[in-house]
């Protein structure tokens, strides 16, 4: 059987800084990185510009053969985990093989979630998670007159706004009452609303598509209310779901993701988990949440590197902070935080509707900023961030914060940690 | 990968004035427009200004949450470069960096770092207080770290000793054609001249007498000329083994113009024999021979009673190729002078006379050492210059504006009880060191 010190399944973001962090600390110890991705690692995140042709597919990879060479990494691609069997420290695999490991860290992030509704499995359609989805999509796209985009989260509405530079006719159709429901507000999300009607999308929020049947274009949708739409491409965006049907042997403790600890570690021994696969604590809440955004992957992934190593210099989770950048007909959103007004706490708002320019900040009763997000606003998302997780008190300078977000933020960092 | 070169912000020159913003966005964007530009000002004059800018991080947080591959860092410059083609305008770099250093440029569309344009940037110059310096302090990690190591691993000094440092450094840079020479002190202590039959060097080690170290090898450098073979002399030997009972074989040898290097460990007295003072123990210093309280039959004692020989002044009066006095807490002044030292000694007799720190005889926390050394230089309590026959005396790093001695003297134990009148003794030393090697200065480049 094949045997090496450290197993690390997956291969983009958390994976490959776990990677990175086991490096920096054991530069010897056999490491395996396997994905059952065929290509070399690349981001999710990156897809939509797959889809709009303006990324090339074969210019997004993070990492070729060469730096694995160079890093003594043997890179498995194309293999599936397809059963864990933690207390024999053995990782089955989907050709039947198996290997033995010391330490495994499971970083195989999300997939689509398909909803069950009824006539889905009888139509064809699209999801975009993987490169191969974003090439098909591609393709699909170019000769697409009308399209639904099911799910108005930022995997749909990229989507939708690439099917409508490409001159399709849209339909978004979204079960909550507003766009970008859990990433930006009721006010964020009506400018985004705007700029996609503006470019001639339709947006059907608080709509629920209850049946779905083949047609002659491709599938024909009926809604709640009895309307029906005609679709020739139908995506389906409507959320995601941890990957770790390889959980088979009961042992890994989980919910609706991985359950880790603060140093990413599951519930048994050798095991550790990180990114959109894991359930971490999260930073405004003890209860153990999904994050499932890059960032955080990276950042959960190079503290499992660390602890899987055993480098002193970690330090333990300190929760999942929500952090989204969203780009959308040339402009800006940004959500930094928590959207709930904390106990006490305060929430300010500043809309020019002229400029389009909104500001909301959240603050906790002793002055902390807990939130703070912004459109057309630019602030630097990771200066906010460190203010955030450093509860900085800025009762000095909270009017001041919001009247400039980014000056007044620069010069608190420059000032408490540069 | 090396160290890097770096932009440098000395916030108490910075007057706001924001040319390096407009040279910058003249440079980056073609306009002078100072929202557009890379390197940021930001604060205000009653709360003083700092600097919002990229720090090039050696382990980028940026680089990791680019999902686009579009951000490297080159580990030949150190610079993190990002290539416009490949970035998707995501902005998630911004949210992944916390010191604003890669942010939105409203005017491109497209996020936007400092680039250091290519190794010249365009702010430092323009900055006219000279608040932005483009650092090039890695010179000696970059040179000399792949230089063969020529001491053992592990030589037994003190925790805290500065010695190993200037052992090691010096090594490197004489390279391995070289004989050494290392009377009894710190140096041999420490275990450069080995145990049990193997050597704590890569190279010929000898121990000579205190008494005769210079003798002995100007010898052994006179032996290699006449079978014709190129090789450096150099010597270690402690300040006791120079000024004091070693000094004769030295002033010979100067007077000789042996072609060797003489460097001179001062860590003023005998400290690998039990911290007894020698001829360059400063006035006032607690000593195990100079001790406070009950000294010799009884009678009160306050240290040293003697002010310190000035021993590299003696050395330049022997008209020598080249006299130096270094510091370890200015290792680029002192690399330039080991330098000048080695060519030297190909001609005649160089001396280098260093400064160094002893935390266990001058009684100083461990991390203290390159805190002391440079409190030394900053209150003229030890002074910085070369000498050569053709260009005489000159500083090469004075000190305009000195500390009062006592911030020195209160960062160890050895100076505790003085008195004010010690303390005043000292300082009035030091001024009156200081006007006379001005006038040496002087006159020899008269
Ligand atoms: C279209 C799109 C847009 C996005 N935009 C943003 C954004 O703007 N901002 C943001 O923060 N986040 C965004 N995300 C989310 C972000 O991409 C993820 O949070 C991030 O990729 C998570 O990284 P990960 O390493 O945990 O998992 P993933 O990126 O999901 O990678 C999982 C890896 O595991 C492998 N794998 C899965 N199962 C197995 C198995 N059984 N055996 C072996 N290998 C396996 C996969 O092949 C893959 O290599 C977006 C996601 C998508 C799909
Ligand atoms: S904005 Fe560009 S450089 Fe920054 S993370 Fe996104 S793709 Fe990378």
């Amino acid at each position: 059987m094949e045997q090496t010190k450290y197993l690390v399944v997956g291969s983009s973001h958390a994976a490959l800084e776990a990677v990175t962090a086991i490096r920096m600390h054991d530069p010897e110890g056999s490491l395996t990185l396997l994905t059952r991705d065929p290509h070399l690692p690349y981001s999710p995140t990156v897809l939509p510009y797959v889809v709009s042709g303006r990324s090339a597919p074969d210019g997004i990879f993070l990492r070729d053969e060469k730096f694995f060479a160079r890093l003594g990494v043997q890179f498995k691609r194309g293999t599936a985990l397809k059963a864990l069997h933690p207390t024999r420290n053995a990782a089955e695999l989907a050709d039947g093989s198996e290997i033995a490991y010391e330490k495994i860290l499971l970083a195989t992030g999300a997939s689509p979630a398909i909803p069950p509704i009824p006539g889905l499995d009888q139509v064809a359609y699209h999801v975009l998670r993987t490169l191969d989805d974003a090439t098909k999509l591609n393709a699909a796209i170019r000769s697409s007159k009308q399209a639904v985009v099911l799910g108005a989260g930022l995997v749909g509405m990229h989507a939708a706004e690439n099917l409508v530079k490409a001159g399709a006719k849209v339909t978004i159709v979204e079960m909550a009452k507003q766009l970008t429901d859990g990433y930006f507000d009721a006010i964020a999300a009506g400018l985004i609303e705007k700029a996609f009607t503006d470019n001639g999308a339709t947006i059907l929020t608080g709509s629920r598509v209850v049946k779905l049947a083949p047609s002659a274009v491709g599938a024909t949708l009926t809604l709640e209310n009895g309307t029906t739409l005609e679709a020739d491409l139908l995506l389906v965006a409507t959320g995601v779901r941890p990957n770790m049907d390889y959980l088979t042997d009961g042992q890994v403790e989980h919910d609706r993701g991985i359950l880790v600890s603060d140093s990413m570690q599951t519930s048994v021994a050798n095991v550790w988990s990180a990114g959109d696969c894991a359930q971490a604590k999260g930073f405004f809440t003890a209860d153990k949440v999904m994050n499932a955004i890059l960032p955080d992957a990276t950042e959960q992934g190079r503290i499992a590197g660390m602890a899987m190593a055993g480098d002193p210099g970690l330090k333990q989770y300190p929760g999942g902070v929500p952090l989204n950048t969203y780009h959308f007909f040339g402009r800006h959103a940004i959500s930094v935080g928590s959207s709930k007004v904390p106990e006490g706490g305060e929430m300010v708002t500043r809309f020019d509707e002229a400029s389009g320019r909104y500001l909301k900040a959240i603050f906790s009763a002793d002055n902390r900023l807990t939130g703070i997000y912004g459109v057309n606003e630019f602030f630097d998302g990771g200066v906010m961030c460190q203010l955030i997780l450093r509860r900085v008190d800025l009762s000095a300078v909270r009017e001041r914060l919001l009247a400039n977000p980014l000056a007044v933020g620069r010069e608190l960092m420059s000032k408490l940690w540069r | 990968m090396g160290a890097y070169n770096t932009i440098s912000f000395d916030a108490n020159k910075c007057d706001g004035c924001g040319d390096c913003m407009t040279a910058c966005a003249t440079a980056k964007t073609g306009t002078d427009d100072k929202a557009r530009s890379r390197i940021q000002i930001v604060g205000s004059a009653d709360d003083g200004f700092e600097l919002a800018l990229c720090r090039q991080c050696g382990d980028p947080k940026c680089v990791t949450v680019c999902p686009a591959g579009a951000l490297t860092k080159d580990y030949a410059s150190g610079v993190i470069d990002w290539n416009g083609d490949k970035c998707v305008d995501c902005l998630l770099c911004t949210v992944g960096c916390a010191y604003a250093g890669i942010a939105l440029d409203e005017g491109s569309g497209h996020v936007a770092k400092c680039d250091t344009c290519d190794g010249a940037p365009a702010c430092v110059p323009a900055c006219p207080h000279d608040a932005l310096t483009y650092v090039t302090t890695s010179r000696i990690y970059n040179e000399v770290g792949d230089w063969e190591d020529l001491f053992a691993p592990g030589l037994a000094g003190c925790q805290g000793c500065n010695t190993e440092l200037l052992m090691r450094h010096t090594l490197r840079r004489v390279g391995p054609e070289t004989v050494l020479a290392t009377p009894p002190g710190c140096v041999p202590g420490m275990g450069s001249v080995g145990f049990n039959g193997t050597t704590g060097t890569k190279i010929p080690v000898f121990h000579p007498l205190l008494t005769n170290t210079a003798a002995m090898l100007a010898g052994i450098k006179r032996q290699y000329k006449r079978v014709g073979r190129e090789v450096n002399a150099l010597a270690i030997a402690g300040d006791g083994g120079a000024s004091d009972v070693g000094f004769q074989s030295l002033s010979g040898a100067a007077e000789r113009n042996e072609q060797i290097l003489f460097m001179v460990v001062d860590n003023e007295g005998y400290m690998n024999t039990g911290m007894q003072r020698s001829s360059c123990t400063p006035y006032g210093a607690w000593t195990s021979t100079t001790p406070i309280g009950v000294g010799s039959g009884g009678l009160p004692s306050q240290g040293k009673t003697q002010d310190a020989k000035n021993l590299p002044l003696i050395m330049v009066n022997h008209r020598c190729e080249y006299v130096a006095t270094a510091s370890t807490a200015y290792m680029e002044d002192l690399y330039d002078k080991l330098d000048k030292a080695i060519q030297a000694s190909k001609r005649g007799f160089a001396y280098l006379h260093v400064y160094s720190p002893c935390t266990t005889g001058w009684r100083f926390p461990t991390d203290q050492n390159m805190e002391v050394a440079r409190k030394a230089v900053e209150t003229n309590f030890v002074m910085l210059w070369e000498y050569n026959r053709t260009d005489g005396l000159r500083f090469t790093r004075p000190v305009d504006d000195p500390l009062p001695v006592t911030e020195y003297l209160r960062a160890m134990g050895r100076f505790r009880h003085l008195s004010p009148d010690q303390i005043s003794h000292i300082q009035a030393k030091v001024v009156e060191n200081l006007a006379f090697v001005k006038q040496m200065a002087q006159r020899q480049s008269a």
